[in-house]
């Protein structure tokens, strides 16, 4: 029992950032009906804004302790990060420990204004391309995002620990007398999924502004008809999809050590995702997400690899298929939409 | 009126008989001038680095990259020498190979076994490349070891620890100065026997390819010898990244070690979610829970960070060894690049040498002949000590180090602590070993090609 729970609870926690990722490659196809390949690299770029951020704060100055030897024998250089000499080392120590949840500070503008600058510099250009030459730009345009991150931060990956406060394990089944232990951060970063999600649906669903963009995802034409400006907004949208992939990836930076390739890791699957919720269905996305995040967890579990050998590497693929056969337009696709 | 002589099918004949007849000397001519592949003719030799230079492992290809670059530096005669002036064989000089300066040329295996060849295949075909070394996986190096056994010329393997490489896929032409997952098992057996007991129940993470098998294998079976039970083995895909469903079953399942078969990305992504996991705090059959990582590097700890504190693992080379090769080579390295050599980048820079020394003694670039001079060769002053290139199946006997995640690092070079060096004895085996082919492994011919 606690086994299952635990695999649920990871599914849960994959599934997050499936979700997060497919929620914005589904807000962006659904609006401007681009196939976005670069969405998996703005992923990755968000969990370089908590590098970058953890690297910043640790920014030091250098003094000689001629007491002490490095590898080569010199007086060793000492490295003290400037926050600690400004704020005091109790207080800047603490400011560099909690340098992922600050990088969220910092991701939102970053991401936003990539996420403008993507759409307005290049996607919009291919709008009346055929979908082909749309993947080619995205896909080039990831190679590009990352082999620039790999240039600067190398090819190895990057250890960015959550703060200290958040290490660790919490057991929650102690109530129900159950021994689920499960790291502290992967909770947040559930809860946190959680909430962007909610966000973004309660921002389509509650504002006029939402209230345009689905009026317009239904029915661009008219919605162009009425007088409004609906390009501004898709724009826009395509704006926070960046941040919502933006923040998915500071919030798993310490999950995972970032490297320069983990947005094309999750690319592939989020398309998946994607395909099986039913293009252009953010709750199909979602629920996808989770379903297929729980699905592969429990095909990693010892039982299911004896039983079936390599079941959990085909496990999506083969649930994609499954879902295409008996529903072609994935869990939640609707019929007229997204389809010639 | 005048007829012509000139028919069509004249001209044919004619031009068939007159281009064979020219082309016939120089046929007869490259054959016999060229007693095997790309044999060096000019004032200068030219070398194939194939490291991958884009990719998961790029870092660690750059850090062999570097070490190849100074070794040519030293043959050239320029720096400080670095371990020309420890190496016990006094064959080189300072002045090129056999007086013919030292040039490279680098390839991109990508860490991808067809990649690697095709970049193995280009430096061969169209550089000129007299020897092949580099690469950080050991499909890459069976595959280019393959490619170079079938062009003639020289494989001077670099990171690759599978027992496959000098096992059932050893080759003539192809030689490994790297460890093997065997001696990693080897050495680690007695320092896990004596430090964790001998009655643990150990989980194993394996990674789904040629190394993380033999690595698997061996450690399993040095680990059964002393009493150990093995509760499972799981498999788990090259590309993993999350290993969290991997790491939770481990929770309820009995083990109270957890043997983590990965290298590179895999090993630091799957340690980091084993500590998130809590599994170091845990106390599992009365004993507190531990995790092992056979083979380490020093990349792979750097990117570990502090989860790798106190878990014991295994290196070909470590830059804290203390003997007078291992200074002579941290020094060089170090003063020219302001850091630490890893252990891959020693093991590519000893193998340059080893290579130069070889045709040094035997005076020929002839494989064949680089081959009987590396056979049975003994030598020591290249940093781990006394070493031996085993004629049987190509592989280096030396002292290998159990090492540990540094508790208390003073910088950031400081990541591992050496706890013992085995020595060679302890970690040798029979050329014919089940686990590297058997009987039926064999090194076959050398092949000089052309």
């Amino acid at each position: 029992m606690d086994s299952i729970l635990l695999q649920i609870l990871n599914g849960l926690d994959k599934g997050s950032a499936y979700a997060l990722i497919a929620l914005g490659l589904t807000l962006i196809f659904g609006t401007l009906g681009v196939v976005n390949f670069a969405h998996g690299a703005i992923f990755m770029l968000g969990a370089f804004c908590a590098v970058t951020l953890s690297k910043v704060l640790q920014l030091s100055f250098v003094t000689i302790d001629e007491t002490k030897k490095d590898f080569l024998g010199n007086p060793l250089k000492v490295e003290t990060p400037y926050v600690e000499a400004w704020f005091g080392p109790e207080i800047g120590a603490s400011i560099i420990d909690w340098a992922v949840p600050l990088s969220i500070l910092l991701a939102i503008p970053v991401m936003i204004a990539l996420g403008l600058l993507m759409e307005r510099g290049l996607i919009k250009h291919f709008y009346k391309r055929e979908h082909a030459d749309q993947i080619l730009v995205t896909f080039g345009l990831a190679i590009v995002l990352q082999e620039i991150v790999k240039y600067y931060f190398g090819a190895n990956p990057i250890q960015t620990p959550p703060p200290d406060a958040l290490l660790g394990v919490a057991n929650l089944g102690a109530w129900f007398g159950l021994d689920l232990p499960y790291p502290i951060w992967r909770i947040v970063y559930f809860c946190f999924a959680a909430l962007i999600i909610f966000a973004v649906f309660a921002f389509l669903q509650f504002t006029t502004f939402g209230m345009v963009v689905r009026a317009g995802m239904a029915d661009r034409e008219t919605v162009g008809l009425l007088g409004i400006n609906i390009d501004r907004r898709f724009t826009i949208m395509f704006a926070i999809a960046a941040c919502v992939a933006g923040l998915a990836g500071v919030m798993y930076a310490p999950i995972n050590p970032p490297n320069y390739h983990m947005g094309m890791d999750f690319l592939v699957l989020s398309f998946v995702v994607v395909v099986v919720g039913g293009m252009g269905s953010l709750p199909g996305a979602v629920l996808a997400g989770f379903l297929l995040g729980i699905l592969e967890s429990f095909a990693s579990t010892t039982w299911a690899t004896t039983t079936i050998p390599g079941i959990n590497q085909i496990i999506i693929y083969l649930v994609a298929i499954i879902v295409l056969l008996t529903r072609p337009r994935g869990l939640m696709g609707r019929k007229g939409v997204m389809e010639e | 009126m005048s007829k012509s002589n000139f028919t069509r099918r004249g001209v044919l004949k004619t031009g068939t008989v007159a281009g064979a007849g020219l082309a016939l000397p120089t046929i007869f001519t490259a054959q016999s001038a060229a007693a095997f592949t790309n044999e060096p003719t000019g004032g200068t030799v030219t070398l194939g680095f194939n490291v991958p230079q884009t990719g998961p492992y790029a870092d660690e290809g750059n850090d062999e990259l570097l070490a190849q670059q100074l070794a040519v530096e030293h043959l050239n005669g320029m720096g400080d020498g670095g371990c020309l002036n420890t190496f016990t064989s006094k064959a080189l000089k300072g002045n090129g190979i056999l007086g013919k300066k030292v040039e490279f040329v680098t390839g991109d295996t990508q860490t991808k076994s067809d990649a690697a060849r095709a970049s193995a295949k280009s430096m061969i075909e169209k550089d000129g490349a007299v020897m092949i070394n580099g690469g950080s996986s050991s499909g890459v190096a069976v595959a280019v070891q393959g490619l170079c056994q079938e062009a003639g010329v020289i494989f001077m393997a670099g990171l690759t620890h599978s027992n496959d490489t000098t096992g059932k896929d050893r080759k003539k032409n192809g030689f490994r100065h790297f460890f093997n997952a065997y001696m990693s098992a080897a050495a680690l057996a007695p320092v896990l026997a004596k430090e964790m007991g001998t009655d643990r129940r150990a989980y194993h993470l394996t990674a789904d390819y040629t190394w993380g098998w033999t690595q698997q294998e061996s450690i399993q079976a040095a680990t059964e010898a002393m009493g150990w039970d093995t509760v499972t083995n799981v498999m788990t895909p090259l590309a993993s990244t999350d290993f969290s469903s991997y790491i939770a079953p481990i929770l309820n399942s009995g083990a109270d070690t957890l043997v983590l078969n990965h290298y590179g990305g895999n090993m630091i992504n799957s340690l980091t979610n084993a500590v998130q996991f809590g599994l170091l705090d845990k106390q599992v059959n009365g004993k507190d829970f531990k995790i092992i990582v056979p083979l380490y590097s020093e990349l792979m700890a750097a990117g570990a960070g502090e989860n790798i504190k106190g878990v014991l693992g295994s290196m070909n080379y470590n830059w804290q060894l203390q003997n007078e090769g291992s200074a002579a080579f941290v020094k060089s390295f170090g003063e020219k690049y302001g850091k630490p050599p890893s252990n891959s980048a020693q093991t590519c820079y000893a193998q340059v040498l080893l290579y130069a020394d070889a045709v040094e003694r035997a005076g020929t670039f002839n494989p064949c002949g680089v081959v009987e001079a590396l056979e049975g060769f003994e030598f020591d002053g290249l940093g781990n000590g006394p070493t031996l290139y085993r004629a049987e199946d190509h592989q280096c006997f030396k002292d290998v180090l159990v090492v540990r995640g540094a508790e208390n690092p003073t910088n950031q070079y400081d990541t591992l602590e050496i706890v013992e060096v085995t020595p060679a004895a302890q970690v040798s085996y029979e050329p014919n070993h089940p686990m590297f082919g058997g009987d039926d492994a064999s090194l076959g011919e050398c092949n000089p090609g052309a």
